[in-house]
């Protein structure tokens, strides 16, 4: 398995990156930890004639912890995440889902940036990164701009991203819901990524929710907030009951996956069965 | 020191563990080209043209050669190495296997060209420049689909698609007559799926043909050298053996894939030898899924008839075995020799028959997978057993009990004679089960199975108790059952001069750990240090003859043809030494490395006897110099280990997942030379049968593509999915080989698919259900549970 020609470019700032992607446009690809990309070009299913390596770009490394949001660079590795301490305690589901994806080399070479411009439906940071209200910020030409999460996953494999843009940092907000969050995954058996993933960040006041984030990896082919469970949970005390009734119909109305791993009954089925058991971890 | 029977560490891991090993990919030659193949993309086309004239343009290619090519050099093809008739008498069919096809492409992943160039990135950009035409036919995964009249045929001489039909066994009318009239009839209709072999070492092949000797060597991840190369010479290219060698060096596990012999071992010789370079060829991980042969892949209806006391009356068993698009090398054998004689089982069922037929269909080619038949064979009668007693309202492991044929070590008593050709070597069926049952805690497990109804968790337990056979022999047998190669191993014995010894042995480890077990025999048997004992294999410039490693056959066929060449050397040895010690060779005792004349404390050291005998300056007159023997052992008989597992389940009704909480196996493998690599292939054998229980299995689509040949789609086993082994043995040493050893490498592949299986259904048995289809994914589960 090798892959076809290339160049390869190593820019150390953003903006020779971003100059790189604009001089070169569609036939180039940014690398990152290169664990989505590199199997792809070595099963030939792309062959970008320029890789711009961004993994030297020290600005875009390193988790910060800001007085109201942590800022996790896009070349964060999942390892990095897993272990961090601010994230572990602000955002806890954050801390958990990293430490869930693959296994150790895949945790120490795979980045957030690399996972979430990639937008696999199953690839767990999707339903994390929704439940926290997380921003994406993007960088270009001119300057550099923040997309909300929810309005980044657009589809299979699809995002908010300009041709020319790339994803600098991931901005997590210091909220109640996300200190009090969890992460939970049904894992599809080969590759180890969601068949559902759900991803709930749960705020309350004098005992009853404030606000609730309940988002799904792995169910549909675009990673959704499920906003009939948490309107039914908001206002509710958290508990078996008000839990019971909130996932009695998730991803109703959602288009579903379906594959020999989970049809599209089973799929929603043990979605529901997932939100339950995110939910009842915070109850 | 004693080290037969003592868990010594593997001599071989240090380089394993080092990354010191030296597999064929890691050879590299001067002057060394790589090939990269072409493949169909679709499973069943016409092959209307190959253009190679821009690719042969490209950077670095050396030669590119099509079907065309190799059809004019006059190359028909790999053989196949067992031949089966029809019921009638009819030959076999055996359409040609060609190197490089030429008119029709019949699975997804036949070779159409070879590009060669002087780097293996070139070899691949060029061959995607290789543009073939093809006019796609309809294709046919499924056997039992592929028998029907009017499905798409593979090759034309080939009528609905059928190799052979073949029975075994008492006539059908009374097995038939018998089962009519019986009181209680357990009929199961299931599908042993096909599943891939899966080596961590992907199939490598490097060809040199060196113009300065005209000699020809091949660098193979192969599981039997000798075998490649007769099979080269004396059937695909016509070579003069003696020009030939192959190697097969450090191989990363074979599983039965790597016995074969596959087309790109032929290409990289004869390619070799027109470009006069070498050409390297390794499997992309892809290409393995795609073309190592693969495993099981039966569709059965079998039917157990049962007297009212719970008596096995008769067994029938109807098998339609996927052979692919073409007959590997022992493909023939699998479902008939290694299946259909292996339904006796551990019980004394009166009459049995058994029928199969072999279909060709446009798949990668079905052949030996870990434990080849028996396997098939177990799972049919173990999945029967349960579901029996299960019908019959009896306890399964009585069930067992009741129908065991009765002990005999086969030296006192005689083998047992099955009715489907074999004769058992020696058994002793209870102990096994007994001792389970025992680990398991039967009653208490039954009792927390009760207490766990209702509580959303579904307890369930399985059994298997098994037979197998191994080391399939003598040579003359399996010649009248169609083997075209014997079936004994070569071994020889070397003692240098300074009295340390190399044994040369035609058996070839890629994994089992003979490097140890063998050095074990050998020191103790001759009474020196394991440090003074070198196995080497894998070379047939080193090595006289071998057939090589696969139904766990090394121990007890190559082991027994080293212990017959010690004990030459030991005959010779006596001499020399009764020659120094004048006195009679009938007056010495040989132990702990020194011959000594009995009831004296005079004595020679083996090391002394050595140096005399490559320096015979006092020397018994008439005697040859050298301490060097060979010999060929060719077994009485098979041998039969059997065993039992057991497996225990838990079931969660709302998501469907099945965990397994325990799982036990008492194997009998006879003797046991190193226990730890014993548990050790017990171990990996039942990951193996439990993986295709619940994670393995190749997925077809209608048009014939693989659809989960990568590692993101096809599950294997992982150890976060087993529970910790609790295993145990019994032993009845074999009565035929010097050793007493019976086999270990597939016992623990054999017996466990079923046990697993079993389990799940006891669980599920509130469900008014009697099979689930393997691999039980919880989705499955899920919907036999909540009636979907
Ligand atoms: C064996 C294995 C197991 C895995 N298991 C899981 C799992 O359980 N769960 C899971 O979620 N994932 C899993 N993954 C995927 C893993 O998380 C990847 O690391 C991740 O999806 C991609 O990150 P990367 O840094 O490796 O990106 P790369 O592979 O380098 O790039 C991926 C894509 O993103 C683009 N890209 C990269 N960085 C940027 C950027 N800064 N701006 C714009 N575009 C960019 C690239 O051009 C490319 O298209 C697994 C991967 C492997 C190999």
């Amino acid at each position: 398995m090798v892959p076809s020609k290339f160049a390869y470019h190593r820019p150390s700032t953003v903006k020779e990156a971003i100059e790189l992607l604009a001089a070169h446009g569609d036939d180039s690809k940014i690398l990152s930890g290169g664990h989505s990309l590199v199997p792809v070009l070595k099963l030939r299913l792309n062959d970008p004639e320029h890789i711009i390596d961004v993994s030297g770009i020290e600005s875009m490394g390193g988790i910060r912890d800001n007085e109201k949001s942590i800022t996790i660079g896009a070349n964060a590795t999942h390892g990095e995440i897993a272990n961090n301490a601010a994230l572990k305690a602000h955002a806890p589901m954050i801390a958990h889902a990293a430490s869930m994806i693959g296994d150790v080399q895949v945790r120490n070479f795979g980045t957030i940036g690399g996972s979430i411009a990639h937008a696999d439906p199953a690839a767990d940071w999707p339903a994390v990164l929704l439940a926290a209200d997380a921003n994406v910020v993007l960088s270009h030409a001119g300057g550099q701009r923040e997309v909300d999460i929810d309005q980044f996953f657009k589809g299979l494999f699809m995002t908010a991203m300009d041709e020319e843009e790339i994803i600098t940092a991931i901005r997590i907000p210091k909220t109640a819901f996300n200190k009090n969050s969890t992460y939970v995954k049904f894992p599809q058996p080969a590759s180890r990524f969601a068949l559902v993933g759900c991803a709930a960040a749960i705020a309350n006041s004098d005992g009853y929710i404030t606000e609730a984030r309940v988002a799904f990896s792995g169910v549909s082919g675009t990673p959704f907030r499920d906003s009939n469970v948490e309107k039914s949970l908001k206002g509710s005390v958290l508990n078996e009951g008000s839990i019971a009734t909130a996932t009695a119909s998730v991803a109703d109305g959602v288009s579903i996956l379906s594959d020999h791993f989970a049809k599209e009954n089973y799929r929603k089925h043990m979605a529901g069965v997932y939100a339950r058991k995110a939910l009842s971890a915070l109850a | 020191m004693t080290y037969i029977g003592s868990s010594v560490k593997r001599v071989e891991d240090k380089r394993f563990i080092t990354g010191q090993g030296n597999y064929t990919d890691d050879i590299v030659l001067p002057q060394m080209t790589y090939a990269c193949m072409v493949r169909s993309p679709h499973a069943h086309a016409e092959i209307v043209s190959v253009d190679i004239a821009h690719a042969e343009q490209m950077d670095g290619v050396v030669k590119i050669f099509t079907g065309k090519d190799t059809d004019a050099a006059g190359i028909g093809g790999v053989p196949c190495g067992w031949q089966v008739d029809f019921k009638n008498g009819d030959t076999m069919k055996e359409p040609p296997h060609p190197l490089l096809v030429s008119d029709k492409a019949r699975h997804a992943g036949d070779a159409v060209a070879m590009v060669i160039a002087e780097t293996y990135a070139q070899a691949k950009d060029a061959a995607e420049m290789v543009m073939v035409e093809y006019n796609v036919l309809p294709a046919v995964t499924n056997a039992k689909v592929a028998r029907a009249d009017g499905a798409p045929q593979v090759h034309a001489d080939v009528p609905n698609n059928l190799a052979f039909d073949w029975e075994l066994g008492n006539p059908r009318e009374e097995v038939d007559a018998a089962i009519a009239a019986a009181h209680h009839v357990t009929t199961l209709e299931f599908i042993n799926q096909r599943v891939i072999c899966n080596a961590i070492e992907p199939r490598s092949a490097i060809g040199h043909f060196d113009t300065a000797y005209d000699k020809y060597t091949l660098y193979t991840s192969t599981q039997n050298p000798h075998l490649i190369r007769l099979l080269l010479c004396a059937f695909v290219l016509g070579l003069p053996e003696h020009k030939v060698r192959v190697v097969g060096p450090d191989v990363g596990g074979g599983f039965g894939s790597k016995i074969f012999h596959y087309t790109e071992e032929a290409l990289v010789i004869w390619g070799s030898n027109q470009i006069k370079r070498p050409i390297k060829w390794t499997a992309e991980r892809r290409e393995s899924f795609m073309t190592d042969a693969a495993g099981r892949d039966h569709i059965t209806t079998a039917k157990m008839a049962f007297d009212k006391d719970g008596n096995v009356l008769a067994l029938s068993a109807d098998t339609y075995a996927n052979m692919g698009a073409y007959l590997s090398t022992f493909a023939p054998a699998v479902p008939t020799y290694l299946h259909g004689t292996l339904l006796q089982g551990l019980y004394t069922t009166p009459l049995i028959n058994v029928s199969v037929d072999a279909v060709f269909t446009n798949t990668t080619a079905v052949d030996a997978y870990r434990g080849a038949g028996r396997p098939e064979a177990t799972y049919l009668l173990e999945r029967l057993m349960d579901t029996a007693a299960l019908e019959m309202g009896r306890d399964p492991a009585e069930l067992r009990l009741q129908n065991f044929i009765a002990p005999f070590d086969g030296v006192e008593q005689e083998g047992y004679q099955t009715q489907v050709a074999l004769q058992y070597d020696s058994g002793n069926y209870e102990p096994v089960l007994k001792r389970g049952l025992e680990m398991v805690g039967y009653e208490q497990f039954r009792a927390d199975q009760k207490a766990a109804e209702g509580t959303g968790k579904l307890l369930g337990i399985g059994f298997s108790t098994y037979i197998e056979a191994c080391g399939i022999a003598p040579s003359a047998v399996v010649g009248a059952l169609g083997a075209r190669a014997g079936l004994f191993e070569s071994a020889q014995v070397q003692v240098h001069p300074t009295g340390k010894v190399s044994v040369y042995s035609g058996s070839h480890s890629h994994g089992q750990g003979h490097e140890t077990s063998f050095a074990q025999v050998v020191a103790d048997k001759m009474g020196i240090p394991m440090e003074d004992v070198e196995i080497i294999h894998g070379d047939s410039d080193a090595v006289a003859f071998g057939m090589g490693t696969y139904g766990s056959r090394s121990l007890a066929v190559g082991g027994s043809a080293i212990v017959k060449s010690i004990e030459k050397v030991l005959e010779k040895g006596a001499k020399i030494a009764a020659h120094l010690l004048e006195a009679s060779v009938d007056d010495l005792d040989y132990a702990e490395g020194k011959w000594t004349v009995r009831g004296t404390d005079k004595s020679v050291a083996f090391g002394d006897v050595s140096l005399t005998a490559y320096v015979p300056h006092n020397y018994p007159e008439g005697l040859e110099p050298g301490l060097d023997f060979s010999s060929f052992y060719d077994p009485a008989n098979f041998t039969y280990p059997f065993g039992c597992h057991i497996c225990i389940v838990e079931i969660d009704t709302e998501t469907g997942e099945v965990k397994i909480k325990r799982f036990i196996a008492v194997d009998d493998v006879g003797n046991v030379i190193n226990p730890m690599i014993v548990d050790g292939q017990i171990h990996g054998g039942l990951a193996q049968g439990i993986g295709q229980a619940f994670c393995e299995g190749a997925i077809y689509d209608e048009s014939g593509q693989l659809i989960n040949g990568t590692y993101m789609d096809y599950v294997m086993p992982r150890a976060d999915d087993l529970p910790s082994f609790e295993i145990d043995r019994t032993v009845t040493p074999c009565p035929h080989n010097p050793l007493g050893v019976k086999g270990a490498g597939e016992a623990g592949c054999i017996g466990s698919t079923p046990a697993v299986v079993n389990a799940v259904m006891d669980a599920l048995k509130g469900y008014g259900i009697h099979d689930v289809e393997m691999p039980i994914t919880s989705q499955k589960v899920w919907n036999i549970i909540h009636g979907s």
